[in-house]
């Protein structure tokens, strides 16, 4: 197989392999999550200031206090990189070129530079936030292989997409072809892994934030 | 026409001004230091014209289209004319019994000296039988040929990796010349056609140092083939500003926008296209507003069809809507499983224990 078969590979028979699992996994796990139900609650419902659901989703997206302090890396690296991916996912021109050729959907990108640097920012972050991890006592005691694995599958189709359109290491063929295959292998680990909170982040802060304000807490 | 090459150019009206010149630029062209300018026109003004066969194989004669008309009469056409081209089908005035009996001539005289040009791809599919010259198969041919050649140099995509022959589902078995001959030097000039000049790029350098020039890993002279179209188009700037034509006729096409979303192949295409040009640096496909086909590079053919950007699937999902179904009614099955175990578990009073916390 040379280059360009590999690369038709990855665009072809290997793409529909990796949205097959992908969708496969991701509508099985929302179907499972949210078919658990719950035991229905007889108390009366407490009503507190600040507590409901809604306002749980806002609140975990904020730094809880002392903390930024305490963990910086942990906070402001986690927007950062955050941010970077959305920013080379949704607005890199032959990314939107994908979805609008899978879904119809099309909307404006930005200049190719600016997505570069989105790049370099955003691996440079997850470093830091690897040696962080390392670093650390407490985080790295916490950590599973999981984490590293995922940490992994996350940072591969940024590193490749970079060396890809700076042509480093390898010829652009193949390291398009393997940019692709790395994006394809995070697709297909996606739903099993904590990576599935791309789909499942804001549903369980509202099940958590509006559980507890029943209670009367606001979390 | 015998004798020394500077003496026939002579005869046709060639000065030794505009032979300098010509030497210079292949030798710029070809990336080498100034001094080979001088060295090439040395070389080649002293050069006996050596012996070339030409096989055609399972071809479309576009690379002798390509080679003869495009350039003829420049000089790189004249250069063409000094080789001894002894077998060539499309060319010679002879034919039949003729024809194969130059071919042997040329074999048997300069034996182990010749220069083997192949066009087209081999065909190996019963017997080789799909293509066959005066009786005797292509493979067979070849490997006649090649055994008393000094190089091999495999003109076009067919010859150099099977080109459109070889396209799925490749019903005559056809191959490339480097996958029938193994122990001889082999250049390979991809493209549907060739770029004239670099043909003649790489018989210069041998008549100049009597030897081939620099090739990379795909046996590809690296002068011509180490760049992407993608990274010497004049059309890069629009790209990297993320302006696309989106179709053929839009205010984008006009404006000259980068046809990466039409389907264009340049940046995972090794060719001189972009800065050599064709018919005579007249234009090529980009400028001309079509994007690139990618013909010089392996199984162009089966790349995922010449009008669909690089980023997008090849081929349509297949599967995709059955694994959202099956994925969908797993989640239905495991929900019904899990409501099961856990009517079962409260009708038994089972307690939850630390451990179950832990799971």
């Amino acid at each position: 197989m040379n280059e360009l078969q590999f690369l038709t590979w990855v665009r072809g028979p290997g793409l529909d392999i990796a949205v097959g699992i992908f969708l496969l996994g991701v509508l099985w796990r929302l179907v499972e999550i949210y078919t658990l139900g719950r035991r229905k609650d007889l108390a009366a419902p407490r009503h507190a200031a600040g507590a409901s659901g809604l306002h749980t989703v806002f609140r975990r997206s904020l730094s809880p206090p002392g903390m930024l302090k305490r963990a910086p890396v942990s906070y402001i690296g986690g927007y950062v990189f955050h941010i970077g991916l959305a920013i080379i996912v949704f607005l890199g021109t032959p990314h939107i070129l994908l979805v609008t050729n899978l879904t119809g959907l099309s909307w404006p990108g930005l200049p190719s530079q600016f997505v570069d640097l989105a790049a370099v920012v955003t691996m440079a972050t997850m470093v830091v936030m690897l040696v962080d991890r390392i670093n650390k006592p407490a985080k790295r005691f916490l950590s599973t292989f999981e984490d590293w694995f995922t940490w992994a599958v996350t940072f591969l189709p940024v590193l490749t997409g970079w060396l890809a359109v700076q042509h480093l290491v390898l010829p652009y063929t193949q390291m398009l072809a393997l940019h692709i295959l790395s994006a394809e292998i995070l697709l297909v680990v996606l739903p099993f892994t904590k990576l599935f909170h791309v789909f499942t982040l804001f549903g369980s802060r509202w099940y958590n934030g509006s559980a507890n304000a029943r209670k009367g807490v606001p979390v | 026409m015998q004798g020394p090459l500077i003496d026939t150019l002579a005869r046709q009206g060639v000065t030794r001004r505009t032979f300098l010149k010509y030497c210079a630029t292949l030798a710029s062209m070809m990336a080498l230091p100034p001094s080979a300018g001088r060295a090439m026109a040395e070389a080649m003004a002293a050069a006996r014209r050596p012996s070339v066969i030409w096989l055609p194989f399972q071809e479309c004669t576009g690379c002798t289209e390509s080679i003869t008309r495009s350039h003829s009469p420049t000089l790189e056409g004249m250069i063409f004319d000094m080789v001894s081209l002894d077998y060539q089908e499309t060319l010679m005035a002879a034919a039949g019994h003729q024809a194969e009996e130059a071919r042997q001539n040329a074999m048997k005289d300069n034996a182990g000296k010749y220069l083997l040009i192949v066009d087209g791809s081999i065909p190996l599919g019963v017997d080789g039988a799909y293509s066959c010259i005066g009786g005797r198969s292509n493979v067979d041919l070849l490997k006649e040929a090649a055994a008393g050649a000094a190089a091999v140099i495999a003109v076009g995509s067919c010859a150099s990796y099977g080109g459109i022959p070889k396209a799925n589902p490749n019903p005559t078995g056809a191959v490339s010349v480097s996958d029938i001959v193994k122990d001889k030097p082999i250049v390979n000039i991809p493209g549907c056609p060739p770029i004239p000049v670099v043909m003649t790029g790489v018989l210069a350098h041998y008549l100049t140092f009597g030897s081939l020039p620099e090739l990379d890993d795909k046996r590809r002279p690296k002068a011509f083939f180490s760049e992407t179209i993608h990274d010497r188009c004049y059309r890069r700037p629009f790209y990297d500003q993320g302006k696309f034509a989106k179709t053929f006729d839009d205010e984008g096409a006009r404006q000259g926008w980068c046809l990466f979303e039409l389907g264009c192949k340049g940046p995972v295409t090794h060719n001189a296209c972009a800065t050599v040009k064709w018919n005579g640096g007249t234009s090529w496909p980009v400028e001309s507003g079509h994007g690139c086909l990618g013909c010089s590079e392996p199984d162009f053919w089966d790349a995922g069809g010449f009008y669909k950007a690089l980023s997008v699937p090849a081929d349509p999902l297949k599967i995709a809507a059955v694994a959202a179904v099956a994925g969908a009614g797993a989640g239905v099955a495991v929900s019904f499983a899990n409501r099961a175990k856990k009517g079962a578990a409260r009708k038994a009073h089972e307690p939850i224990t630390l451990a179950d916390l832990e799971k």
